[in-house]
Protein backbone atom coordinates (compact mmCIF):
# COMPACT_ATOMS: atom_id res chain seq x y z
CA UNK A 1 0.00 0.00 0.00
CA UNK A 2 2.79 2.35 0.98
CA UNK A 3 4.58 1.44 -2.24
CA UNK A 4 1.56 2.38 -4.33
CA UNK A 5 1.35 5.72 -2.56
CA UNK A 6 5.03 6.44 -3.15
CA UNK A 7 4.73 5.45 -6.83
CA UNK A 8 1.77 7.77 -7.22
CA UNK A 9 3.76 10.40 -5.37
CA UNK A 10 6.73 9.99 -7.69
CA UNK A 11 4.47 10.15 -10.73
CA UNK A 12 2.89 13.31 -9.37
CA UNK A 13 6.22 15.14 -8.99
CA UNK A 14 6.83 15.81 -12.71
CA UNK A 15 3.17 16.73 -13.17
CA UNK A 16 3.37 19.26 -10.36
CA UNK A 17 6.70 20.59 -11.60
CA UNK A 18 5.55 20.93 -15.19
CA UNK A 19 2.36 22.56 -13.94
CA UNK A 20 4.41 25.17 -12.11
CA UNK A 21 6.74 25.78 -15.03
CA UNK A 22 3.70 26.64 -17.16
CA UNK A 23 2.94 29.54 -14.86
CA UNK A 24 4.72 32.76 -15.77
CA UNK A 25 6.40 34.08 -18.87
CA UNK A 26 9.90 34.57 -20.22
CA UNK A 27 11.22 38.14 -20.16
CA UNK A 28 10.64 38.54 -23.90
CA UNK A 29 7.00 37.48 -23.56
CA UNK A 30 5.98 40.54 -21.57
CA UNK A 31 4.72 42.58 -24.50
CA UNK A 32 1.02 42.29 -23.60
CA UNK A 33 1.41 42.57 -19.83
CA UNK A 34 3.62 45.64 -20.28
CA UNK A 35 0.72 47.54 -21.82
CA UNK A 36 -0.58 50.21 -19.54
CA UNK A 37 -4.14 48.79 -19.85
CA UNK A 38 -2.90 45.52 -18.37
CA UNK A 39 -1.65 47.11 -15.14
CA UNK A 40 -3.72 45.84 -12.23
CA UNK A 41 -4.61 49.46 -11.52
CA UNK A 42 -4.63 50.92 -15.01
CA UNK A 43 -6.50 54.11 -14.10
CA UNK A 44 -5.34 55.20 -10.66
CA UNK A 45 -7.25 58.48 -10.69
CA UNK A 46 -10.54 56.86 -11.64
CA UNK A 47 -9.87 54.22 -8.98
CA UNK A 48 -9.26 56.81 -6.29
CA UNK A 49 -12.47 58.68 -7.19
CA UNK A 50 -14.42 55.43 -6.94
CA UNK A 51 -12.79 54.48 -3.65
CA UNK A 52 -13.66 57.86 -2.22
CA UNK A 53 -17.33 57.46 -3.10
CA UNK A 54 -17.59 53.90 -1.85
CA UNK A 55 -15.68 54.77 1.32
CA UNK A 56 -18.20 57.48 2.13
CA UNK A 57 -21.27 55.33 1.30
CA UNK A 58 -20.39 51.84 2.55
CA UNK A 59 -18.83 50.24 5.63
CA UNK A 60 -15.96 48.54 3.79
CA UNK A 61 -12.88 50.02 2.17
CA UNK A 62 -9.47 48.99 0.94
CA UNK A 63 -8.49 45.49 -0.11
CA UNK A 64 -6.73 46.38 -3.31
CA UNK A 65 -4.64 48.97 -1.51
CA UNK A 66 -4.99 50.94 1.70
CA UNK A 67 -8.49 51.58 2.92
CA UNK A 68 -9.29 55.02 1.64
CA UNK A 69 -9.55 57.33 4.60
CA UNK A 70 -8.24 60.79 5.11
CA UNK A 71 -11.80 61.96 4.99
CA UNK A 72 -14.41 62.73 7.60
CA UNK A 73 -17.11 61.38 5.30
CA UNK A 74 -17.44 58.11 7.19
CA UNK B 1 22.65 39.61 -17.33
CA UNK B 2 21.63 39.26 -20.97
CA UNK B 3 18.17 38.16 -19.81
CA UNK B 4 17.80 41.22 -17.69
CA UNK B 5 18.77 43.60 -20.48
CA UNK B 6 16.46 41.89 -22.93
CA UNK B 7 13.69 42.22 -20.42
CA UNK B 8 14.27 45.93 -19.99
CA UNK B 9 14.34 46.41 -23.74
CA UNK B 10 11.18 44.38 -24.18
CA UNK B 11 9.47 46.54 -21.61
CA UNK B 12 10.86 49.74 -23.10
CA UNK B 13 9.72 48.78 -26.58
CA UNK B 14 6.21 47.84 -25.58
CA UNK B 15 5.41 50.20 -22.72
CA UNK B 16 2.88 52.75 -23.79
CA UNK B 17 2.99 55.04 -20.83
CA UNK B 18 5.87 57.23 -21.79
CA UNK B 19 5.69 60.02 -24.25
CA UNK B 20 8.16 61.95 -26.33
CA UNK B 21 10.33 58.91 -26.66
CA UNK B 22 13.34 59.40 -28.79
CA UNK B 23 13.44 56.54 -31.28
CA UNK B 24 17.14 56.93 -31.95
CA UNK B 25 17.91 56.71 -28.26
CA UNK B 26 15.77 53.63 -27.95
CA UNK B 27 17.50 51.95 -30.87
CA UNK B 28 20.87 52.78 -29.41
CA UNK B 29 19.78 51.33 -26.12
CA UNK B 30 18.47 48.21 -27.80
CA UNK B 31 21.67 47.64 -29.72
CA UNK B 32 23.73 48.19 -26.59
CA UNK B 33 21.69 45.55 -24.84
CA UNK B 34 22.09 43.12 -27.74
CA UNK B 35 25.84 43.67 -27.84
CA UNK B 36 26.05 42.48 -24.28
CA UNK B 37 24.72 44.93 -21.81
CA UNK B 38 27.32 47.68 -21.95
CA UNK B 39 25.05 50.36 -20.67
CA UNK B 40 22.65 49.73 -17.81
CA UNK B 41 20.82 53.00 -18.41
CA UNK B 42 18.84 51.79 -21.38
CA UNK B 43 15.80 53.83 -20.66
CA UNK B 44 14.91 56.83 -22.69
CA UNK B 45 11.91 57.64 -20.57
CA UNK B 46 12.51 60.66 -18.39
CA UNK B 47 9.25 62.48 -18.69
CA UNK B 48 6.25 63.79 -16.80
CA UNK B 49 2.89 62.03 -17.14
CA UNK B 50 -0.12 64.04 -16.08
CA UNK B 51 -3.40 62.40 -15.20
CA UNK B 52 -6.33 64.72 -14.58
CA UNK B 53 -10.02 64.12 -14.00
CA UNK B 54 -13.19 65.77 -12.84
CA UNK B 55 -15.96 63.96 -11.01
CA UNK B 56 -19.55 65.07 -10.66
CA UNK B 57 -21.66 63.09 -8.24
CA UNK B 58 -25.33 63.70 -7.62
CA UNK B 59 -27.86 61.89 -5.45
CA UNK B 60 -31.57 61.75 -6.12
CA UNK B 61 -34.12 63.76 -4.11
CA UNK B 62 -31.75 66.66 -3.57
CA UNK B 63 -29.46 64.78 -1.26
CA UNK B 64 -25.67 65.09 -1.53
CA UNK B 65 -24.01 66.42 -4.63
CA UNK B 66 -20.27 66.64 -5.03
CA UNK B 67 -17.72 67.97 -7.48
CA UNK B 68 -14.13 66.77 -7.33
CA UNK B 69 -11.26 67.82 -9.57
CA UNK B 70 -8.06 65.76 -9.29
CA UNK B 71 -4.70 66.17 -10.93
CA UNK B 72 -1.66 63.99 -10.56
CA UNK B 73 1.76 64.36 -12.11
CA UNK B 74 4.30 61.56 -12.29
CA UNK B 75 7.95 62.06 -13.07
CA UNK B 76 9.41 58.90 -14.57
CA UNK B 77 13.13 58.60 -14.01
CA UNK B 78 13.17 55.16 -15.58
CA UNK B 79 10.79 52.22 -15.93
CA UNK B 80 10.71 51.56 -12.21
CA UNK B 81 11.68 54.83 -10.58
CA UNK B 82 8.98 57.44 -10.28
CA UNK B 83 7.78 60.33 -8.21
CA UNK B 84 4.09 61.24 -8.08
CA UNK B 85 2.33 64.31 -6.74
CA UNK B 86 -1.42 64.46 -6.50
CA UNK B 87 -3.87 67.12 -5.49
CA UNK B 88 -7.62 66.66 -5.14
CA UNK B 89 -10.33 69.02 -3.98
CA UNK B 90 -13.94 68.26 -3.36
CA UNK B 91 -16.97 70.24 -2.44
CA UNK B 92 -20.08 68.63 -1.02
CA UNK B 93 -23.48 70.18 -0.62
CA UNK B 94 -26.95 68.87 0.03
CA UNK B 95 -28.71 66.94 2.71
CA UNK B 96 -27.69 63.80 4.52
CA UNK B 97 -29.85 61.43 6.62
CA UNK B 98 -29.34 62.27 10.31
CA UNK B 99 -30.27 58.79 11.51
CA UNK B 100 -33.67 59.58 13.08
CA UNK B 101 -36.74 57.65 11.93
CA UNK B 102 -39.55 59.33 9.97
CA UNK B 103 -42.58 60.06 12.10
CA UNK B 104 -46.34 60.73 11.86
CA UNK B 105 -45.73 64.35 12.90
CA UNK B 106 -43.34 67.15 12.00
CA UNK B 107 -40.00 66.62 13.72
CA UNK B 108 -37.67 69.43 14.72
CA UNK B 109 -33.96 68.78 15.09
CA UNK B 110 -31.22 70.86 16.66
CA UNK B 111 -28.56 71.67 14.08
CA UNK B 112 -25.06 70.26 14.80
CA UNK B 113 -23.77 73.68 15.90
CA UNK B 114 -26.68 74.11 18.31
CA UNK B 115 -27.33 77.55 16.82
CA UNK B 116 -30.41 76.63 14.86
CA UNK B 117 -32.83 73.90 13.93
CA UNK B 118 -34.32 72.15 10.92
CA UNK B 119 -37.55 70.25 10.36
CA UNK B 120 -38.62 67.02 8.74
CA UNK B 121 -42.25 66.87 7.55
CA UNK B 122 -44.52 64.04 8.73
CA UNK B 123 -43.65 60.79 6.96
CA UNK B 124 -40.43 62.17 5.55
CA UNK B 125 -36.93 60.89 6.08
CA UNK B 126 -35.12 63.36 8.38
CA UNK B 127 -32.27 64.97 6.42
CA UNK B 128 -29.73 67.37 7.84
CA UNK B 129 -29.51 70.06 5.20
CA UNK B 130 -26.72 71.95 6.97
CA UNK B 131 -24.33 69.46 5.40
CA UNK B 132 -21.64 71.29 3.44
CA UNK B 133 -17.95 70.75 3.14
CA UNK B 134 -14.84 71.42 1.09
CA UNK B 135 -11.82 69.19 1.24
CA UNK B 136 -8.31 69.55 -0.09
CA UNK B 137 -6.05 66.51 -0.25
CA UNK B 138 -2.38 66.38 -1.17
CA UNK B 139 -0.30 63.28 -1.57
CA UNK B 140 3.07 62.25 -2.86
CA UNK B 141 4.70 58.94 -3.58
CA UNK B 142 8.16 57.77 -4.53
CA UNK B 143 8.95 54.28 -5.78
CA UNK B 144 12.24 52.82 -6.89
CA UNK B 145 14.15 49.56 -7.16
CA UNK B 146 16.67 48.61 -4.47
CA UNK B 147 18.36 46.01 -6.65
CA UNK B 148 17.36 43.32 -9.16
CA UNK B 149 15.09 41.56 -6.69
CA UNK B 150 13.78 44.25 -4.41
CA UNK B 151 11.86 47.51 -4.76
CA UNK B 152 10.37 49.98 -2.34
CA UNK B 153 7.94 52.85 -2.19
CA UNK B 154 7.31 55.63 0.30
CA UNK B 155 4.56 58.20 0.44
CA UNK B 156 2.70 60.72 2.49
CA UNK B 157 -0.62 62.53 2.44
CA UNK B 158 -2.43 65.38 4.03
CA UNK B 159 -6.07 66.25 3.80
CA UNK B 160 -8.06 69.03 5.32
CA UNK B 161 -11.70 69.95 5.59
CA UNK B 162 -13.25 72.37 8.05
CA UNK B 163 -14.06 69.69 10.61
CA UNK B 164 -11.53 66.97 9.79
CA UNK B 165 -7.79 66.67 9.19
CA UNK B 166 -5.77 63.66 8.24
CA UNK B 167 -2.04 63.16 8.06
CA UNK B 168 -0.53 59.90 6.88
CA UNK B 169 2.63 58.15 5.82
CA UNK B 170 3.04 54.85 4.01
CA UNK B 171 5.70 52.55 2.74
CA UNK B 172 5.97 49.34 0.79
CA UNK B 173 8.58 46.73 0.08
CA UNK B 174 8.43 44.33 -2.88
CA UNK B 175 10.39 41.19 -3.59
CA UNK B 176 10.51 39.78 -7.12
CA UNK B 177 10.79 36.05 -7.56
CA UNK B 178 10.80 33.59 -10.40
CA UNK B 179 12.13 35.98 -13.11
CA UNK B 180 9.74 38.67 -11.87
CA UNK B 181 6.74 36.46 -12.50
CA UNK B 182 5.90 36.57 -8.82
CA UNK B 183 5.95 39.72 -6.71
CA UNK B 184 5.49 39.72 -2.96
CA UNK B 185 4.56 43.09 -1.50
CA UNK B 186 4.21 44.29 2.05
CA UNK B 187 2.67 47.72 2.58
CA UNK B 188 2.14 49.71 5.74
CA UNK B 189 0.13 52.88 6.24
CA UNK B 190 -0.13 55.02 9.35
CA UNK B 191 -2.58 57.83 9.71
CA UNK B 192 -3.40 60.31 12.40
CA UNK B 193 -6.72 62.09 12.09
CA UNK B 194 -8.35 64.88 14.03
CA UNK B 195 -12.10 65.43 14.17
CA UNK B 196 -13.29 68.87 15.20
CA UNK B 197 -17.04 68.79 14.66
CA UNK B 198 -19.26 71.77 14.18
CA UNK B 199 -20.44 72.61 17.72
CA UNK B 200 -17.81 70.44 19.45
CA UNK B 201 -17.72 66.72 20.24
CA UNK B 202 -21.16 65.59 21.48
CA UNK B 203 -21.60 63.05 24.28
CA UNK B 204 -22.68 59.68 22.92
CA UNK B 205 -26.11 58.28 23.89
CA UNK B 206 -27.14 61.53 25.57
CA UNK B 207 -30.27 63.42 24.57
CA UNK B 208 -29.72 65.97 21.80
CA UNK B 209 -30.19 69.36 23.54
CA UNK B 210 -32.51 72.09 22.29
CA UNK B 211 -29.68 74.52 21.61
CA UNK B 212 -26.08 75.38 22.43
CA UNK B 213 -26.90 77.07 25.75
CA UNK B 214 -27.51 73.61 27.20
CA UNK B 215 -24.91 72.19 29.61
CA UNK B 216 -24.28 69.28 27.22
CA UNK B 217 -22.94 71.82 24.74
CA UNK B 218 -20.95 73.91 27.18
CA UNK B 219 -19.01 70.89 28.55
CA UNK B 220 -17.94 69.71 25.07
CA UNK B 221 -14.36 69.47 23.88
CA UNK B 222 -13.53 70.99 20.52
CA UNK B 223 -11.83 68.01 18.97
CA UNK B 224 -10.95 64.35 19.24
CA UNK B 225 -8.48 62.05 17.51
CA UNK B 226 -8.35 58.80 15.71
CA UNK B 227 -5.43 56.79 14.45
CA UNK B 228 -5.24 54.15 11.77
CA UNK B 229 -2.75 51.43 10.96
CA UNK B 230 -3.18 49.47 7.73
CA UNK B 231 -1.05 46.59 6.54
CA UNK B 232 -1.41 44.86 3.19
CA UNK B 233 0.35 41.70 2.17
CA UNK B 234 0.03 40.88 -1.52
CA UNK B 235 1.13 38.32 -4.06
CA UNK B 236 1.05 39.26 -7.73
CA UNK B 237 1.50 36.39 -10.13
CA UNK B 238 1.89 36.44 -13.90
CA UNK B 239 0.01 33.38 -15.08
CA UNK B 240 0.81 33.59 -18.78
CA UNK B 241 1.38 36.15 -21.52
CA UNK B 242 -2.19 37.40 -21.23
CA UNK B 243 -3.12 36.86 -17.60
CA UNK B 244 -2.07 38.52 -14.37
CA UNK B 245 -3.50 37.78 -10.94
CA UNK B 246 -3.27 39.36 -7.52
CA UNK B 247 -4.15 38.12 -4.06
CA UNK B 248 -4.04 40.45 -1.05
CA UNK B 249 -4.65 40.11 2.64
CA UNK B 250 -5.17 43.36 4.54
CA UNK B 251 -5.47 44.24 8.15
CA UNK B 252 -6.69 47.62 9.29
CA UNK B 253 -7.06 48.88 12.81
CA UNK B 254 -8.54 52.17 13.83
CA UNK B 255 -8.78 53.53 17.31
CA UNK B 256 -9.99 56.68 18.97
CA UNK B 257 -13.09 58.67 18.06
CA UNK B 258 -14.85 56.55 15.41
CA UNK B 259 -18.34 57.95 16.02
CA UNK B 260 -20.08 60.20 13.51
CA UNK B 261 -20.67 63.39 15.56
CA UNK B 262 -23.61 64.46 13.38
CA UNK B 263 -25.64 61.26 13.56
CA UNK B 264 -28.46 60.71 16.02
CA UNK B 265 -30.87 57.88 16.84
CA UNK B 266 -34.58 57.99 17.68
CA UNK B 267 -36.02 56.44 20.82
CA UNK B 268 -39.39 54.80 20.09
CA UNK B 269 -42.16 54.31 22.66
CA UNK B 270 -42.71 50.59 23.28
CA UNK B 271 -45.21 51.07 26.11
CA UNK B 272 -48.64 49.70 25.20
CA UNK B 273 -51.02 52.60 24.55
CA UNK B 274 -51.92 55.23 21.98
CA UNK B 275 -48.29 56.17 21.30
CA UNK B 276 -47.10 52.58 20.77
CA UNK B 277 -44.42 52.79 18.04
CA UNK B 278 -44.37 56.61 18.12
CA UNK B 279 -41.55 58.90 19.22
CA UNK B 280 -40.82 58.55 22.92
CA UNK B 281 -41.16 61.82 24.83
CA UNK B 282 -38.53 63.12 27.22
CA UNK B 283 -38.70 66.64 28.66
CA UNK B 284 -41.95 67.07 26.65
CA UNK B 285 -40.19 66.62 23.29
CA UNK B 286 -39.21 63.72 21.03
CA UNK B 287 -36.17 61.90 22.35
CA UNK B 288 -33.12 61.65 20.11
CA UNK B 289 -29.72 60.52 21.32
CA UNK B 290 -26.31 61.19 19.83
CA UNK B 291 -24.95 57.97 18.37
CA UNK B 292 -21.96 56.21 19.90
CA UNK B 293 -19.59 53.68 18.33
CA UNK B 294 -16.84 51.61 19.95
CA UNK B 295 -13.44 53.28 20.14
CA UNK B 296 -11.64 50.61 18.15
CA UNK B 297 -12.23 48.63 15.01
CA UNK B 298 -10.26 45.81 13.42
CA UNK B 299 -11.00 45.10 9.76
CA UNK B 300 -9.58 42.28 7.70
CA UNK B 301 -10.03 41.63 4.03
CA UNK B 302 -8.98 39.31 1.29
CA UNK B 303 -8.87 40.58 -2.24
CA UNK B 304 -8.42 38.74 -5.51
CA UNK B 305 -8.09 40.34 -8.92
CA UNK B 306 -7.47 38.89 -12.36
CA UNK B 307 -6.88 40.66 -15.62
CA UNK B 308 -7.01 38.80 -18.90
CA UNK B 309 -6.50 39.99 -22.45
CA UNK B 310 -8.37 38.11 -25.17
CA UNK B 311 -6.97 37.38 -28.64
CA UNK B 312 -8.98 40.30 -30.04
CA UNK B 313 -7.30 42.65 -27.47
CA UNK B 314 -10.43 42.97 -25.31
CA UNK B 315 -9.59 43.03 -21.61
CA UNK B 316 -11.54 41.45 -18.77
CA UNK B 317 -10.83 42.77 -15.27
CA UNK B 318 -12.56 40.95 -12.40
CA UNK B 319 -12.09 41.34 -8.68
CA UNK B 320 -13.62 40.02 -5.50
CA UNK B 321 -13.22 41.27 -1.94
CA UNK B 322 -14.36 39.73 1.31
CA UNK B 323 -14.18 42.01 4.32
CA UNK B 324 -15.01 41.29 7.95
CA UNK B 325 -14.48 43.25 11.14
CA UNK B 326 -14.95 43.04 14.88
CA UNK B 327 -18.03 45.27 14.70
CA UNK B 328 -19.86 42.30 13.20
CA UNK B 329 -19.89 43.62 9.65
CA UNK B 330 -18.94 41.41 6.78
CA UNK B 331 -19.16 42.25 3.12
CA UNK B 332 -18.69 40.87 -0.36
CA UNK B 333 -17.76 42.98 -3.38
CA UNK B 334 -17.58 41.85 -6.98
CA UNK B 335 -16.33 44.24 -9.60
CA UNK B 336 -16.11 43.45 -13.32
CA UNK B 337 -14.99 45.52 -16.28
CA UNK B 338 -14.77 44.51 -19.90
CA UNK B 339 -12.81 46.74 -22.28
CA UNK B 340 -13.63 46.49 -25.97
CA UNK B 341 -11.09 48.05 -28.33
CA UNK B 342 -11.89 49.76 -31.63
CA UNK B 343 -8.57 50.94 -33.09
CA UNK B 344 -7.66 53.94 -30.92
CA UNK B 345 -10.95 54.01 -29.03
CA UNK B 346 -12.45 51.76 -26.41
CA UNK B 347 -15.73 51.12 -24.64
CA UNK B 348 -15.79 49.61 -21.20
CA UNK B 349 -18.98 48.42 -19.50
CA UNK B 350 -18.57 48.12 -15.73
CA UNK B 351 -20.57 46.31 -13.11
CA UNK B 352 -20.16 46.29 -9.35
CA UNK B 353 -22.15 44.51 -6.69
CA UNK B 354 -21.67 45.03 -2.97
CA UNK B 355 -23.47 43.55 0.02
CA UNK B 356 -22.83 44.03 3.72
CA UNK B 357 -24.33 42.73 6.95
CA UNK B 358 -25.03 45.12 9.80
CA UNK B 359 -22.80 46.06 12.70
CA UNK B 360 -23.76 44.53 16.06
CA UNK B 361 -24.61 47.94 17.48
CA UNK B 362 -26.60 49.13 14.48
CA UNK B 363 -30.23 49.78 15.37
CA UNK B 364 -32.70 51.69 13.26
CA UNK B 365 -34.11 53.03 16.55
CA UNK B 366 -33.86 52.28 20.28
CA UNK B 367 -36.76 51.23 22.52
CA UNK B 368 -37.91 53.41 25.39
CA UNK B 369 -37.87 50.44 27.78
CA UNK B 370 -34.20 49.63 27.40
CA UNK B 371 -32.33 52.45 25.64
CA UNK B 372 -30.49 53.31 28.86
CA UNK B 373 -28.83 49.87 28.76
CA UNK B 374 -27.18 50.41 25.38
CA UNK B 375 -23.37 50.66 25.41
CA UNK B 376 -23.16 51.62 21.75
CA UNK B 377 -25.76 52.48 19.15
CA UNK B 378 -25.84 53.91 15.66
CA UNK B 379 -28.67 54.31 13.16
CA UNK B 380 -26.29 55.22 10.35
CA UNK B 381 -27.62 53.21 7.40
CA UNK B 382 -24.02 52.72 6.22
CA UNK B 383 -23.58 50.35 9.18
CA UNK B 384 -26.83 48.50 8.50
CA UNK B 385 -27.75 45.69 6.12
CA UNK B 386 -27.03 47.16 2.73
CA UNK B 387 -26.81 46.12 -0.92
CA UNK B 388 -25.44 48.39 -3.59
CA UNK B 389 -25.13 48.16 -7.36
CA UNK B 390 -23.08 50.22 -9.79
CA UNK B 391 -23.60 50.09 -13.53
CA UNK B 392 -21.24 52.11 -15.68
CA UNK B 393 -19.98 52.70 -19.17
CA UNK B 394 -16.63 54.21 -19.99
CA UNK B 395 -15.47 55.55 -23.33
CA UNK B 396 -11.87 56.38 -24.15
CA UNK B 397 -10.07 57.91 -27.10
CA UNK B 398 -6.31 57.65 -27.56
CA UNK B 399 -4.72 60.37 -29.66
CA UNK B 400 -1.75 59.81 -31.95
CA UNK B 401 0.55 61.56 -29.46
CA UNK B 402 -0.42 58.95 -26.83
CA UNK B 403 -2.55 61.33 -24.81
CA UNK B 404 -5.92 59.94 -23.82
CA UNK B 405 -9.36 61.36 -23.20
CA UNK B 406 -11.97 59.35 -21.35
CA UNK B 407 -15.38 59.77 -19.84
CA UNK B 408 -17.47 57.49 -17.69
CA UNK B 409 -21.08 57.64 -16.70
CA UNK B 410 -22.39 55.38 -13.98
CA UNK B 411 -25.42 54.94 -11.82
CA UNK B 412 -25.24 53.79 -8.22
CA UNK B 413 -28.14 52.25 -6.34
CA UNK B 414 -28.39 51.45 -2.63
CA UNK B 415 -30.95 49.28 -0.89
CA UNK B 416 -31.15 49.09 2.89
CA UNK B 417 -33.15 46.62 4.90
CA UNK B 418 -33.79 45.68 8.50
CA UNK B 419 -36.21 45.58 11.40
CA UNK B 420 -39.56 47.11 10.39
CA UNK B 421 -40.54 48.34 13.86
CA UNK B 422 -43.91 48.06 15.60
CA UNK B 423 -47.12 50.00 16.14
CA UNK B 424 -47.14 53.44 14.52
CA UNK B 425 -43.61 52.97 13.23
CA UNK B 426 -44.64 50.23 10.79
CA UNK B 427 -46.39 52.79 8.58
CA UNK B 428 -43.12 54.71 8.11
CA UNK B 429 -40.55 54.05 5.40
CA UNK B 430 -37.53 53.16 7.55
CA UNK B 431 -35.17 52.04 4.79
CA UNK B 432 -35.44 54.34 1.80
CA UNK B 433 -33.15 53.48 -1.11
CA UNK B 434 -30.74 55.86 -2.73
CA UNK B 435 -29.91 56.51 -6.36
CA UNK B 436 -26.92 58.49 -7.51
CA UNK B 437 -25.34 59.35 -10.84
CA UNK B 438 -21.63 59.87 -11.41
CA UNK B 439 -19.83 61.41 -14.32
CA UNK B 440 -16.06 61.35 -14.69
CA UNK B 441 -14.21 63.19 -17.43
CA UNK B 442 -10.47 62.66 -17.63
CA UNK B 443 -7.47 63.50 -19.72
CA UNK B 444 -4.02 61.90 -19.56
CA UNK B 445 -1.09 63.66 -21.18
Amino acid sequence: MQKIISVIGLLAVPIILSGCSDVGVKPWERDILAQQEMNLISDPIENSLNDHIYFSKEASSGGQGFGGGGCGCN
Amino acid sequence: MADKDLEVVAVAVTKNTHKNRDLAQLLTAASCALIGGISPSVNAADSWDVDSAFLLYSESDGRVSAAEPVISATKNYDEETKLTFKIAADTLTGASPNGATPSDHVQTFTSPSGKGSYDAAAGEQPLDDTFKDTRIALSTNWSAPIDRDWAYGVGGYLSKEHDYQSLGVNGSLSRYLNQKNTTLTLGLNLSSDTVNPEGGVPTGLVQVPLNNSDSEFTQRTDSDNKSLVDAVFGITQIINRKTIMQFNYSLSTSSGYLTDPYKIISVIDDNAGTNFGGNFQSGSRDLYLYEKRPDSRLKQSIYWQTKYQFDNDDILDVSYRYMFDDWGINSHTIDAKYRIHFDNQYLEPQLRWYTQSKADFYHRYLNSSDYTNADFASADYRLGDLDTYTLGLKYGYKFADETEFYTRFSVYHQESSGDKGYGKLTSQELYPGLDAAMLIVGYKF
